[in-house]
């Protein structure tokens, strides 16, 4: 396919590097992602209702609000924030963020709500007897929760993180919206110029494909070391 | 915060969240029966027919339903053929292009559902239909089509939030849906805050209807204990 040739020819090399930026955003958004959830999943598993209702109300209005209403609170937003809180500093010039770091920021958003969902249904399906027995064994709360807790945890919450790892690719073409060249918006490009929609937009879709393909082997495997002793 | 601008932008609002329902209608009218007709193929013995079901939701669910949308609104046009058939008719309006991009979606997903929750009915209901006498169409139709609706639908009360939060992209093909209007509105006045919590406050408002009504549902059609 001449189309895709590597070089000033084709745009083999253009998509190259947009699924390298599909894929440097979503694993920087499932980070984030996971930034969100450790701290939101001890507020919704709190004994305190005020703490419960801050930790609901984020993965409910997350979940519960398009993707794209998100991207775009994030990316007309954004600067604007920045720059209220520069302003407290004294700092008044214009500020402008990024495009990359205002879509991880609003994919590790929503992807958090639904991390913070599995790690909760994770944690609470553990049994309670292991909290026990850790507590009588003396082990103190550190401990308790890094060698009993999570290790358990992980091998529950990872079928379903794969699942969320699965909506924060998919929902990352969404960030073409915001200008950011991945592969969405390389493709917008390529169609542009070359009038050819159908190709590339398969293209495109053959591409996340792909991607989905290869970080479901991966996390199977993931998934069989961690289920060791099962 | 400029409450005069969520005061005045509600009623736009609002009335761009009737095209949101009626994309969502839609697509969940025809997805319903696209993800029967699949589920029913996924459960045929015959090998081909059963790739061919697995096949299509493999693609619809792996890939993201912006390149969906695009491949047919841009890139069905394209072809020349179809510009002369009555499809073109179709075709051509976003609208419609929305619409059945929608629909092949949520039949994806539909399809796996449904599947699944053939697949969990018990073999003794069956059998019990059988040894009753009923033919196996009406088995099928009287007896397994009931119990998979009712197994399938906490999934499926999900998938119909999934979707309407899918709709938002119709606004990325030129239709005026709550997302569409709503971006339009924070593009011409910079208030993206506010905005966003009247839209998000009616999405949101949509998601507990649709919640509330999936759990009535799931309690009146519960199995008796």
């Amino acid at each position: 396919m001449e189309l895709l040739a590597f070089g000033k020819t084709g745009w083999g090399d253009e998509l190259f590097y947009a699924t390298l930026m599909t894929i440097a955003v979503s694993i920087t958004a499932m980070l984030v992602g996971f930034f969100f959830a450790l701290i939101f999943t001890p507020l919704k598993l709190s004994k305190y209702k005020t703490l419960n209702l801050v930790g609901n109300f984020y993965t409910t209005v997350i979940r519960g609000v398009p993707e794209l209403l998100v991207i775009y609170l994030f990316f007309f937003g954004g600067s604007g924030a920045i720059m209220y809180v520069a302003s407290i500093f004294g700092y008044y010039e214009y500020i402008e963020i990024n495009a990359f770091i205002t879509g991880s920021m609003a994919i590790g958003i929503i992807s958090g709500a639904y991390s913070t969902e599995v790690f909760r249904g994770a944690i609470q399906s553990i049994d309670k007897g292991q909290f026990e027995a850790a507590k009588v064994l003396g082990i103190n709360k550190f401990g308790q929760f890094y060698k009993i807790i999570l290790p358990q945890m992980l091998r529950l919450a990872i079928p379903n993180l794969s699942n969320v790892w699965q909506i924060t690719l998919k929902d990352t073409s969404l960030i073409s919206v915001t200008g950011l060249v991945e592969i969405m918006r390389q493709s917008y490009i390529a169609a542009g110029s070359t009038r050819d929609p159908l190709f590339f937009y398969s293209f495109a879709a053959v591409l996340y494909l792909l991607l989905t393909y290869v970080s479901m082997k991966l996390i199977n495997k993931l998934e069989v070391r961690y289920s060791r002793g099962y | 915060m400029d409450f005069d601008l969520m005061i005045t932008s509600f009623p736009k609002l609002v009335g761009a969240t009737i095209v949101t329902l009626k994309l969502l209608s839609a697509s969940l009218f025809f997805g319903l029966f696209l993800g029967l007709f699949f589920a029913i193929l996924r459960l045929n013995k015959n090998i081909f027919i059963n790739k061919f079901a697995y096949g299509y939701s493999y693609i619809f669910r792996g890939t993201p339903l912006l390149v969906q949308i695009f491949i047919i609104y841009f890139g069905l046009g394209q072809i020349e053929y179809l510009r002369t058939t009555f499809l073109w008719v179709i075709l051509k309006e976003p609208y419609w292009c929305a619409i059945i991009a929608f629909t092949l979606n949520t039949g994806a997903y539909t399809s796996e559902i449904l599947r699944s929750a053939f697949q969990t009915i018990k073999p003794g209901i069956i059998e019990a239909g059988k040894s009753l006498g009923i033919s196996n169409k009406i088995i099928f139709y009287k007896i397994q089509i009931p119990i998979a609706i009712r197994q399938s639908l906490p999934a499926y009360g999900n998938e119909i939030i999934l979707m309407m939060k899918g709709t938002s992209l119709a606004s990325t093909v030129t239709l005026m849906d709550l997302t569409g209007v709503a971006k339009y509105i924070i593009s011409t006045t910079f208030k993206p805050i506010e905005v966003f919590i009247v839209a998000g406050g009616i999405y949101l408002f949509m998601t507990f209807i649709i919640h509330n009504v999936i759990k009535y549902l799931e309690k009146k059609y519960s199995f008796q204990q």
